[in-house]
């Protein structure tokens, strides 16, 4: 029995052709590209104007009530920074051990990262009463000496989130210095001054190199256990609440891997459209979609896992609050949530375990959305009906939210995909140096073959000399 | 809360919330309230509205569930009558119950709801941003949020004549709650002060506790000894900061004394005395 291991890109691709196919994905997108940044934009308008409504009116607009002082907001919230972690996974995680097939697709995931982050942290100050006054949750000095509550899981949200935030922007900065060198080299305009002030006088020395090396590595010890950190403090804001179905103790484990899950399957959604529009089919390769959803899969059984623990410790912990809500959530008005969110995150994800599916881009770009339509419902089902049933029963209430409290929810998508496809139009979204690692690592390697064609001088290499180096 | 502060009081501050943080109570203000009394009449309610500036939200923000009654009056059937008839439920008040180890507190993120040493959980409405969290982690849903700008809406013309100038009218944006009516407290306080005595038993009177026709309310201190909600609880066996598992396993018909929620040791001030059925 032989195993044939099928090789993640390529490898004959020669180092000039990355460039220029990254580089091209700069300037000429399919047209299915503008057409989804328009979407985007009039979805993030939807937004702004339902917004707007709020600001001026009041929170009452949203339909939020009294024993449903949070709702979609907050579960939109939860949602945008959970998506951000599969970037970190792929591109600091991966990048540790030493999983080469991350290399041509963790640069717009680490851009994920970043663009969701922006997204979540738009939540917050969308949800406040008095927005305006949101700076009383840092830490600033005051002439009154005034200082904001440490003990509030809010106030510790405040600053994970800017950490966070700021640690993943430097990461996929410094990540992309190289790359940005190569477009400094190949641009002219406005472009070849951005691009030059952004790579920061980078040559390619061997200095450079070593000194990238190391700070890349640093920066990913340094993002991996924040990364943690960051949803299980988003899990502090309910679990150290007194609320049944919130006060629980495997919530920190659950978020980070609901996230993982949720990142991972926006990933495989994010793959598909980019391979699409920017005709990346040497780059973002089947083999590579096909680790992707190994991944999603294996974490999908994680947070099933949780899942069922959750449920166990509630059903065998015989306290009356949590077990009551625990069966109104299966059986009550919220069901319906229940159940999709029970099948998209828990049976759905066996279609990535049939390589045919997971080699077929429409089929995984469906599955991915529903993943991610059932991590929603998650999050809804985790603020929304514990608000619904909690302690006191004259103040029980289904609510579904307004129309203004849909839109900005519903903009949000748009608001992120606006920034993320931007981002991939301007920056180059492939990492032209370490998918070039990829080819020269297989070429050393390589069989004998191999080795005489390369020294064959008849047929030279071909090779670029651009800003890139390695 | 300056960092000399944090510093120095470290411990205290970790498990400060036990018994409030306060060590050196000037009062324990509570209530206890005869269900056996209450008819449901809804009269504390209105005079909750009148005294402390509450919005009138109108019929449709009422049905959301957006009220602003700090004092409400809650029914409830017996399980065997599920049809709710008119006639036959059993009526809660229900307030802030200025818990010992409030929940609210540790939660707001501005430290916009604290421990005062009246033993009450206060509420500055200034400092409040909104993020409602209080409201959220309270067992009793007793928070209410001014989710509009309820002034020109809740008191036309010539009706702001009629607001009470002792307590602010809260804007959009903020929380309000129940405050054991805080500006009679005040006002009583600073007279004994003035007087050089201290506080006697019944000078406070909330506007619910003096406008309920069955005087099915007593306020008082805890802290006073003499005082007619100090001998009620003491009468019933509730203690402060004690689950009161033991006694209810007694079912002593004359032990009527509970606090709702006691299993969850948030300390409420407020204690009930059972209703009295014949037929139970």
């Amino acid at each position: 029995m032989t195993m044939v291991t099928e090789k993640d890109i390529n490898e004959q691709i020669a180092w000039a052709k990355i460039n220029t196919d990254v580089l091209k994905s700069m300037e000429n997108p399919r047209p299915a590209y503008w057409v989804t940044l328009a979407v985007c934009i009039a979805m993030v308008a939807c937004a702004v104007l339902a917004e707007y409504i709020q600001y001026t009116v009041g929170m009452g607009t949203a339909d939020l009530n009294n024993p449903h002082m949070w709702d979609m907001y907050i579960a939109a919230f939860v949602f945008w920074i959970g998506m951000s972690h599969s970037g970190t996974l792929l591109s600091a995680i991966l990048h540790l051990i030493h999983a080469d097939w991350r290399k041509p697709i963790y640069r717009f995931a680490e851009a994920m990262t970043t663009f969701s982050l922006l997204t979540a942290g738009i939540f917050p100050m969308i949800h406040l009463g008095r927005v305006w006054n949101l700076y009383w949750v840092l830490p600033y000095v005051s002439d009154r000496g005034i200082w904001p509550n440490f003990r509030s899981p809010l106030v510790w949200d405040a600053f994970a989130i800017t950490t966070y935030l700021t640690a993943s922007m430097l990461f996929l900065f410094v990540g992309m210095i190289p790359d940005l060198a190569i477009c400094r080299d190949n641009t002219t305009g406005w472009r070849k001054k951005l691009y030059g002030i952004l790579a920061l006088g980078w040559i390619g020395s061997d200095r450079q190199w070593r000194h990238f090396r190391k700070i890349y590595l640093l920066m990913a010890c340094f993002l991996i256990p924040l990364a943690v950190s960051v949803h299980s403090i988003v899990s502090a804001d309910f679990a150290m609440s007194i609320m049944p179905g919130w006060h629980i103790t495997s919530f920190p484990p659950y978020f980070v891997a609901g996230a993982l899950y949720s990142g991972c399957a926006a990933i495989i959604t994010l793959f598909v459209l980019l391979r699409y529009f920017f005709r990346f089919e040497d780059y973002m390769t089947l083999p590579i979609m096909e680790k992707t959803a190994k991944l999603t899969f294996a974490i999908a059984m994680v947070w099933t896992y949780l899942n069922l623990i959750e449920f166990a410790s509630v059903w065998y912990g015989h306290d009356v609050y949590n077990k009551e809500l625990l069966i109104a959530k299966a059986t009550g008005a919220y069901a319906w949530i229940f159940w999709t969110m029970l099948f998209c995150g828990s049976v759905l994800p066996f279609a990535l375990a049939f390589r045919k599916l997971r080699r077929h881009m429409p089929t995984m770009f469906v599955v991915s959305l529903f993943l991610n339509l059932g991590m929603f419902f998650e999050r809804w089902m985790i603020v929304a009906p514990t608000l619904s049933m909690s302690h006191e029963p004259h103040q029980w209430d289904i609510m579904y939210g307004s129309i203004v409290e849909w839109a900005i929810v519903f903009g949000s998508f748009g608001w992120f995909g606006m920034l993320f496809l931007v981002f991939v139009k301007v920056f180059p979204s492939v990492s032209m140096y370490e998918v070039k690692e990829m080819v020269f690592h297989r070429k050393r390697s390589a069989g004998e073959e191999d080795l005489a064609r390369m020294t064959d001088h008849a047929k030279p290499v071909t090779q670029t000399t651009g800003g890139g180096g390695a | 809360m300056s960092l000399d502060n944090i510093l120095n009081h470290w411990s205290d501050y970790r498990k400060g919330s036990e018994d409030g943080g306060h060590h050196d109570y000037e009062h324990r203000w509570a209530m206890a309230i005869n269900l056996d009394l209450c008819i449901g009449c809804n009269a504390c309610s209105t005079a909750c509205y009148a005294e402390n500036n509450l919005a009138v939200v109108g019929k449709e923000r009422f049905e959301k569930g957006q009220a602003m009654h700090w004092m409400r009056i809650e029914r409830y059937w017996d399980q065997q009558e599920l049809e709710h008839p008119e006639q036959g439920a059993s009526f809660l008040p229900m307030m802030c119950q200025q818990c010992g180890a409030a929940t609210c507190e540790p939660v707001c993120p501005v430290a916009a709801t604290y421990h005062t040493p009246d033993g009450l959980n206060a509420q500055v409405y200034n400092r409040c941003i909104g993020s409602r969290y209080c409201s959220n982690n309270c067992p009793f849903r007793v928070r209410y949020f001014n989710f509009y700008s309820y002034y020109d809406s809740s008191w036309p013309e010539p009706m702001e004549q009629q607001l009470n100038p002792d307590i602010s009218v809260r804007d959009k944006g903020v929380m309000e709650k129940c405050t054991f009516c805080m500006q009679r407290i005040r006002s009583v306080k600073d007279k004994a002060f003035m007087e050089d005595r201290p506080v006697q038993d019944g000078e406070v009177v909330p506007a619910c506790a003096q406008s309920c026709p069955t005087s099915a309310i007593v306020f008082g201190d805890t802290m006073d000894d003499g005082s007619m909600v100090s001998k009620l609880w003491k009468k019933h066996q509730v203690e402060r900061g004690v689950y009161q598992k033991t006694k209810l396993a007694k079912k002593d018909a004359d032990l009527r004394g509970y606090r709702i929620f006691e299993e969850l040791n948030v300390d409420p001030s407020v204690m009930y005395l059972e209703r009295v059925r014949e037929d139970i």
